[in-house]
């Protein structure tokens, strides 16, 4: 079976000083992979440079067998990859339908069946899809982030951090709905701060320090890992 | 021009360069020491040349003030009522980007305008204010021009020394920080504001003292001698192109931009009447198209900040 | 005074400017809000087309209102133009040399405008038009076409908005550039589309300046304050605070005179600019504050 994504050895960083290091990863179809590490481990800086948000210098970055290293953003989307950012990434000022629609901005002419396919997917978000973004609980706007990055079917889903700052009780929801996501044949890579519930959830992960691989193995193997426990997940 | 004739030529240049030297070291302090916006530099000068002559002009009816007090207090009255202007100005928009600076100098610039304008007890009407006392006025002609034109550059001399103290001692150092980066240096506490504002009210003053120097110099004004937006103007491009946040760059500039300036309008004035006027815009556009080329080419100016801080350190 | 002579002699008048305003306040608070930096060169554009317009007037013989539309499109791309050779290299720098450029530009093209057409005060046509009574209410019939233009014109642009893909992606750009690109929403297509629709209010702004009052060089640098306090007052990036700012400081303005000598009236606009920036400074409709 052919990877979705590989990144390898990939150096660079946002001005001239790298902030990756040779960066390793893959992710295969139908899979949730997990970045972890310590804070400005550059678990964000690798997610960007996929996305071609970041400076390569060195090594590269294959979808679906095809180099896409360097590409600029709205051609990795037209590609078939989707961006949930971390930080302020709804329109606040548009409502839930219009960030949809945003999503869905290069496909020129959105049909019903787009809307209606997120819709199902987050039914909180039907009710609210007059609302505007901004005025929304945080873990209903990171579930317009992540219908809004849904709309062009993606075959890979990026996203950065998307339980930060949520309830145990919305974590859970958003990682449900990562599942079904991947059910319906979408790969996922995300990053999470929450080490200990993402490792047990995804398929596999890696451990991310100083803008280097240190582990990678899966989920239950990397929890199972004392050194890793001890480093990361607090003893 | 016989050479006697060339030579007050030359002095009254030196003074008015002397005069926009000044203003340029005061808009330095502002733009290139606190990266502050404000694109009323004429207003201050002009509350500075107006405050100072009429401390010390002899007093008219129909007009208040005319205190024949000394002109060294007159200058000093500048300074402060520049700075008294600044102040809330600065206190109300420094919270914001620089932009809302700049709205609101534009804004200072045509009230102060508008007021002279207006108000004829200030401005002495039509007439304008007359017989401002000028320092070594009762010399002969030439010599009074000559320690006038000592006066002036003694003035920037002055005012370059204490700004050259003032970059060096911990404010100066404070001052590049906030603007190097300005998120960090807000981390560093709300000092920022504070700073900024200090600067903003010093550059006013600086500019406020020029107003003054200006005007005991032609030792009369009306509201029309200052024509705001050129004055703003040519001091920005002088500083621009001179090196912002260098005070030499601010001197060189305006010798530079002043000498190109009016050796143009020697030439327009030469010109026949018809096109004499048209020539008068079209040297106000290739100022404005001076700054884009200088904007675009050598941001940095002739004399960028590093080189002379580097060089005494 | 009557009802109907503060009416007919303030509020008419200071609806009239007030929706001038408007229209120069609206590109101001685009531009602020989607390219982030003050265009202190708007006031002038506004000159710039008002003089187009009456270069069409003059050397084509056309009706002023058939003058206006041409004169919006050249200005729009003028705008557009200006925006390429003067304004675009400075991208990636602070944005405050944009700002500074715009001054350049401002000074620029005042003096095309007083090159071209001389600095003497010139009208569209001439001849004293009659108001005519509406039971009591004293219009003219250019204050009536300024009027549904102008709203015409704030409709339309608010339905483009709201409704088309590319309304769209300006709001976008507005509120979130970073998200708006990663949408695939290309930047420079926005920052054109953003000129054009400036540019064009812009010269509009111009000309109902100029055919309610008269041409002079300095009619746009004169608005220009009440154009920025009008745009701050509703709220940066917020068309409609544009339209609400414009018609508040327009009527102020007016009633300022009942108090104030009226040599003072521009003066009210800066005192609401310093007041809501004390209280208020996301404006009326919660707008950007950069
Ligand atoms: N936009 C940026 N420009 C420059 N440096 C950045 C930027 N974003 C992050 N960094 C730096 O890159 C390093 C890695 O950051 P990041 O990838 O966000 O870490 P993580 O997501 O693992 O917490 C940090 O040292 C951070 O300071
Ligand atoms: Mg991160």
């Amino acid at each position: 079976m052919n990877p979705v994504l590989v990144m390898h050895q990939v150096r660079g960083g946002y001005g001239d000083a790298d902030i990756l290091h040779g960066v390793s990863l893959t992710v295969n179809p139908k899979e949730i992979v997990v970045i972890v590490g310590p804070n400005g481990a550059g678990k964000s800086t690798a997610m960007k440079a996929v996305f071609g948000l970041v400076k390569i210098r060195d090594g590269a970055i294959l979808f679906e067998g095809e180099e896409i290293t360097g590409w600029k953003p709205d051609a990795i989307v037209r590609r078939g990859i989707s961006y949930v950012p971390q930080v302020k990434n709804v329109f606040a000022e548009m409502t839930v339908h219009e960030n949809l629609e945003m999503g869905a901005f290069l496909a020129k002419s959105v049909k019903a069946e787009a809307f209606e396919r997120i819709y199902t997917l987050f039914p909180d978000l039907k009710a609210k899809r007059n609302a505007l973004a901004g005025s929304l609980s945080g873990g209903q706007r990171q579930m317009v982030a992540m219908g809004r990055a849904l709309m062009l079917n993606p075959r890979l889903l990026l996203l950065d951090e998307p339980t930060a700052g949520l309830s145990p009780k919305y974590m859970e929801q958003i990682f449900q709905i990562c599942r079904d996501v991947r059910d319906t044949g979408v790969a996922i890579l995300l990053v999470e701060q929450h080490a200990k519930q993402a490792l047990a959830f995804c398929d596999r992960g890696y451990v991310l320090a100083t803008g280097s691989n240190r582990h990678e193995g899966a989920g239950q193997e990397l929890l199972n890992d004392p050194e890793i426990a001890q480093m990361f997940l607090g003893g | 021009m016989d050479t006697l004739g060339l030579l007050n030529y030359a002095i009254f240049m030196g003074v008015l360069i002397g005069i926009y030297a000044l203003l340029s070291l005061g808009l330095n302090v502002q733009w290139g020491y606190a990266g502050l916006f404000n694109a009323g530099v004429a207003g201050f000068f002009a509350v500075g040349a107006y405050l100072s002559a009429l401390f010390t002009a002899p007093p008219v009816p129909d007009r208040i003030m005319g205190w024949e007090l000394p002109t060294g207090v007159g200058w000093f009255a500048a300074m402060a009522a520049a700075a008294l202007i600044a102040w809330p100005i600065g206190k109300v928009t420094l919270r914001f980007r620089s932009d809302y600076l700049a709205i609101a100098t534009i804004g200072v610039a045509e009230i102060i305008r508008l007021v002279l304008r207006t108000e004829d007890l200030l401005s002495g009407g039509v007439r304008g204010i007359t017989g401002i006392p000028r320092p070594f006025g009762d010399l002969p002609y030439e010599w009074s021009q000559l320690a006038y034109l000592g006066l002036t550059w003694g003035m920037v001399v002055v005012i370059y020394w204490a700004l050259e103290r003032q970059l060096a001692a911990p404010w100066g150092r404070m001052m590049r920080a906030i603007r190097e980066n300005e998120l960090a240096a807000a981390a560093m506490g709300k000092n920022v504001e504070a700073r900024r504002l200090e600067a903003f009210i010093l550059g006013a003053a600086i500019m406020g003292l020029a107003g003054a120097v200006y005007v005991h110099f032609m030792r009369a004004i009306t509201p029309e001698a200052i024509d705001p937006m050129m004055v703003t103007f040519l001091v920005w491009i002088m500083l621009i192109l001179g090196g912002s946040g260098n005070n030499r760059g601010a001197i060189l500039g305006a010798v530079i931009i002043w000498v190109i300036w009016s050796s143009s309008e020697l030439l327009t004035d030469r010109l026949p009447a018809e096109i004499a006027t048209q020539a008068k815009y079209i040297r106000v556009f290739v100022i404005g198209l001076m700054l884009q080329l200088v904007l675009r080419w050598r941001p940095e100016g002739l004399l960028p900040e590093g080189t002379h801080v580097r060089r005494s350190s | 005074m009557s009802g109907l002579e503060l009416i007919n002699f303030y509020v008419i008048p200071g609806l009239i400017s007030g929706s001038i305003y408007a229209l120069g306040a609206i590109g101001i608070t685009l531009i602020f809000g989607i390219l982030r930096y003050a265009h202190f060169a708007h006031g002038d554009m506004a000159t710039l087309g008002a003089y187009v317009a009456l270069g069409l007037v003059g050397s084509l013989a056309l009706s002023p209102w058939v003058a206006l539309p041409i004169a919006m499109a050249i200005t729009a791309l003028v705008a557009v133009v200006l925006d390429r050779v003067f304004y675009r290299h400075l991208e990636t720098r602070p944005k405050i040399l944009t700002v500074m450029a715009s001054l350049g530009v401002a000074l620029m093209l005042r003096s095309v405008v007083q090159v071209v057409w001389g600095v003497d005060p010139q009208v569209y046509s001439t001849g004293i038009v009659r108001a005519e009574s509406y039971g009591g209410l004293m219009l003219r019939s250019r204050e009536l076409i300024t009027f549904a233009t102008a709203t015409g014109l704030v409709l339309f642009l608010m339905a483009f908005l709201r409704y088309t893909r590319w309304g769209k992606a300006m709001r976008a750009m507005s509120d979130n550039p970073e998200l708006a690109r990663l949408c695939g929403v290309n930047n420079e297509a926005v920052t054109r589309l953003t000129w054009v629709i400036a540019g064009a209010l812009a010269a509009a702004a111009g000309f109902f300046l100029g055919i309610n009052t008269e041409l002079n060089t300095m009619m746009g640098w004169s608005a220009l304050l009440a154009m920025f306090a009008a745009a701050i007052l509703g709220g940066v990036g917020r068309v409609e605070g544009a339209v609400v700012g414009g018609l508040v400081i327009g009527l102020v303005e007016e009633l300022s005179v009942l108090v104030l000598p009226s040599q003072y009236k521009m003066a009210t606009a800066f005192v609401i600019l310093i007041l809501i920036l004390l209280v208020r400074p996301q404006g009326i409709f919660k707008g950007k504050v950069l």
